[in-house]
């Protein structure tokens, strides 16, 4: 699909555990344009069965499904031991529905219909879970440096002073170097809200970060993905 | 008149019957024991009032024997055997020969039991042939003479007799009357339940315009029949609204969906091909997006409405979201030409949900930009949090055109619009998801002019601070951690 995209993240193995056929072949098909390879499951049980012996990298699974339903999958799965991240697809969307889902071992909720970009930016996201987060005490992209003990921001050895704010959605942003971070994700994790809020507000706020770390510097790091999302990387432009 | 008996056997049945014969029995329990402790303390006094005067004359007897002999006390019955007197008396020889006194004889009963007893005599000069009631003791006066002292007590006897026959008729007054009482109460209710249930069963037939009638008198009854109108009132609201919910889905998602294929298809027609073809299907992804954004919000506006969403509450510091949504948004606030103010009250500790009060303030926010655009640049969007009475009152307030007080009811509805603001994006659901989370929270949304523009206020009742318990100091972040 986005050729630039392409080596940015390592190829990942999938595992699609969902009941309509055409949704799973179409999750199949997009995630191997994305470099990445898909095994798909049918139902409950067959998905667990999978799951249970495949080293995948991330599973997605869809809430609704024959024979034993995407939650019941996962309880399962995280009490034999398995910590394969999951993402949970469902219709169901209100607060609480995601609550259960996260609460029953998921690691992340996306609610139907959705955004193709934004799923492939989520699984991207969740498989790529090399060092603990708490563990990294520092962020480099380029010549960008994040210090999470100190919370000091510096590119080519300048401070750049930033609002409260505005280093949590760096450091996130950071955190995902060289994957696609959506609106939506960036809402939940550095707002902590669930809803739409309409207007462009999260751009204008990525503006302003870039104004502060990308305008007066040659390379810009902060790039905007159409149609999914931002990412930072150093890389070629 | 076995229909009487039917009628009479159901309201027996009730517990109003059963409650008030209680009640009436355990009443005619005590006073049967006061009234009974009342009369055995009256017997005994008037008992030993007698006795202690026919000791008394015993006594005065004896020494008047003692001091003159037979003749002084023969002399002295006689005397005291007058006809005006009260007392009975009989002074014989051993032999049992009468000597003096207004007894003839030693009455039989008095024969068996020598330490005196009670007795039946007829009286001398008297009219009819009723024997009368007395009471008698023996006076020691040695051998030679035998002496019966009495009273008459046939007037104790009918005040006895009297008294326990006006206790009876009494009590038997106050059951029949209980039982009565305690019958016609039941069936009054029986009535009103009647009323109820006939009202209820045409609800159930189909009719929800019925109501239960009230008698206005204020009592338990009519507050319990006001609380079942109150939630009639509620099913039918509830009933309406998924009658609008369906009609406004068949409606205005039609013509979205409409557009939307029409997207497509001209995409499609487009003869200049490849790129056209991308151009279109993008525009065409975009309005189906838009098209899930209409469907999502009116979903949840439904589900509000209905009241499902209780369960997921937090608690959380209501101040410190407000702030927070207005931090999100002061950036496109300010790229739109505003100045974002924010005013909030401390420690507004609340139990609620979180996301959706969230949403709110975002929408009013949002309007607030969008709807004063091009007005007033450098105006102020004033976004407060402040304590109202009992409750909390959200209100966002701008200097834009503001809405006229005749439309304001309206524009909470779904999807209106009003005329000039037809052509601006967005889904038209803004306030009225708004309107639905406040209801959820038992509060309201008032519309008002902020003198120029609008002010909208979210109310939220006392109940929001419910049960919240003052927060830990560093238990809770605001910014979520993963």
């Amino acid at each position: 699909m986005d050729e630039s995209r392409q080596g940015w993240t390592e190829t990942m193995r999938v595992l699609v555990i969902e009941d309509d056929r055409e949704t799973a072949q179409f999750l199949q098909k997009s995630l191997k344009e994305n470099g990445h390879t898909a095994d798909l499951a049918g139902d409950g049980e067959a998905g667990l069965a999978l799951a249970g012996e495949g080293a995948y990298d991330v599973l997605i699974v869809d809430r609704m499904l024959p024979r034993l339903d995407g939650l019941s999958v996962i309880k399962t799965l995280r009490a034999d031991g398995n910590r394969t991240p999951v993402l949970i697809l469902s219709a169901l969307g209100e607060v609480d529905d995601r609550v259960k889902g996260l609460r029953a071992g998921g690691d992340d909720y996306l609610t139907k219909p959705y955004a193709y970009s934004e799923l492939l930016a989520r699984v991207e996201a969740l498989g790529r879970r090399t060092v603990p987060e708490e563990q990294q005490t520092r962020y480099t992209v380029g010549d960008l440096v994040l210090d999470r003990l100190s919370h000091r921001v510096a590119r080519g050895g300048e401070h750049i002073l930033l609002q409260p704010r505005e280093y949590r959605l760096l450091e996130y942003l950071m955190q995902h170097a060289g994957q696609v971070v959506t609106r939506t994700m960036l809402l939940e994790h550095v707002w902590d809200y669930h809803f739409d809020p309409q207007t462009n507000v999260i751009d204008v706020h990525v503006s302003r970060l870039r104004a502060k770390i990308d305008k007066s510097f040659d390379k810009p790091l902060l790039h905007t993905v159409r149609g999914a999302g931002y990412t930072i990387r150093d890389g070629p432009v | 008149m076995t229909a009487l008996f039917e009628r009479l056997a159901t309201a027996a049945s009730t517990t109003a019957f059963r409650l008030s014969a209680a009640a009436v029995i355990a009443f005619l329990l005590a006073a049967a024991a006061i009234s009974g402790f009342l009369f055995w303390q009256t017997n005994s006094v008037l008992t030993d009032q007698v006795l202690g005067q026919l000791r008394a004359e015993s006594q005065l007897l004896k020494a008047e024997n003692a001091g003159g002999g037979p003749v002084a006390i023969a002399a002295a019955v006689t005397a005291l055997s007058r006809p005006e007197g009260a007392g009975l008396y009989f002074l014989a020889d051993p032999n049992g020969s009468k000597i003096a006194g207004n007894l003839n004889r030693v009455p039989p009963e008095l024969e068996v039991s020598p330490q005196g007893g009670v007795f039946r005599y007829k009286p001398e000069r008297s009219v009819s042939a009723a024997e009368r009631l007395a009471v008698a003791i023996p006076v020691d006066l040695g051998p030679a003479l035998k002496l019966l002292v009495g009273r008459d007590i046939e007037d104790q006897r009918n005040f006895a007799d009297t008294m326990k026959r006006a206790f009876l008729l009494g009590f038997g007054a106050l059951s029949l009357l209980g039982l009565l009482g305690g019958l016609a109460v039941s069936r009054w209710i029986l009535n009103r339940m009647e009323a109820i249930t006939a009202t209820s069963r045409s609800i159930v037939a189909g009719d929800l315009t019925r109501r239960i009638p009230l008698q206005g008198n204020g009592g338990e009854l009519d507050g319990l029949a006001q609380n079942l109108n109150d939630m009639l009132d509620r099913i039918e609201g509830l009933m309406s609204g998924l009658r609008e919910v369906s009609d406004n889905i068949a409606h205005d998602l039609k013509t979205p969906l409409n557009r939307l294929r029409n997207s497509a298809e001209e995409a499609l027609r487009d003869p200049r091909g490849g790129e056209a073809y991308r151009d279109g299907l993008e525009r065409t992804i975009e309005k189906a997006d838009d098209l899930i954004k209409t469907f999502n919000a009116l979903l949840l506006i439904a589900r509000l409405e209905a009241g499902a969403l209780e369960e997921n509450l937090d608690q959380f510091d209501l101040g410190k979201l407000v702030e927070d949504v207005a931090e999100l948004y002061m950036p496109a606030a300010e790229e739109a030409g505003f100045a974002l103010a924010v005013e909030t009250a401390d420690g507004l500790q609340v139990r609620a949900n979180r996301q959706l009060i969230g949403q709110a303030i975002a929408n009013l926010i949002d309007n607030a930009i969008k709807y004063s655009r091009g007005t007033n640049a450098g105006s102020a969007i004033t976004v407060k949090a402040l304590r109202e009475g009992s409750g909390v009152a959200i209100s966002v307030g701008d200097r834009g055109p503001g809405i006229p007080a005749p439309d304001r009811s309206r524009v909470l509805k779904r999807f209106v619009r009003l005329e000039k603001s037809r052509t601006q994006p967005g889904t038209g659901l803004g306030l009225s998801l708004v309107a639905a989370v406040a209801r959820l929270h038992h509060g309201e949304v008032r519309l008002e002019d902020n003198e120029p523009g609008l002010r909208v206020v979210l109310l939220l009742s006392s109940r929001v601070f419910a049960d919240a318990v003052p927060e830990v100091p560093g238990a809770q972040t605001s910014i979520a951690a993963k």
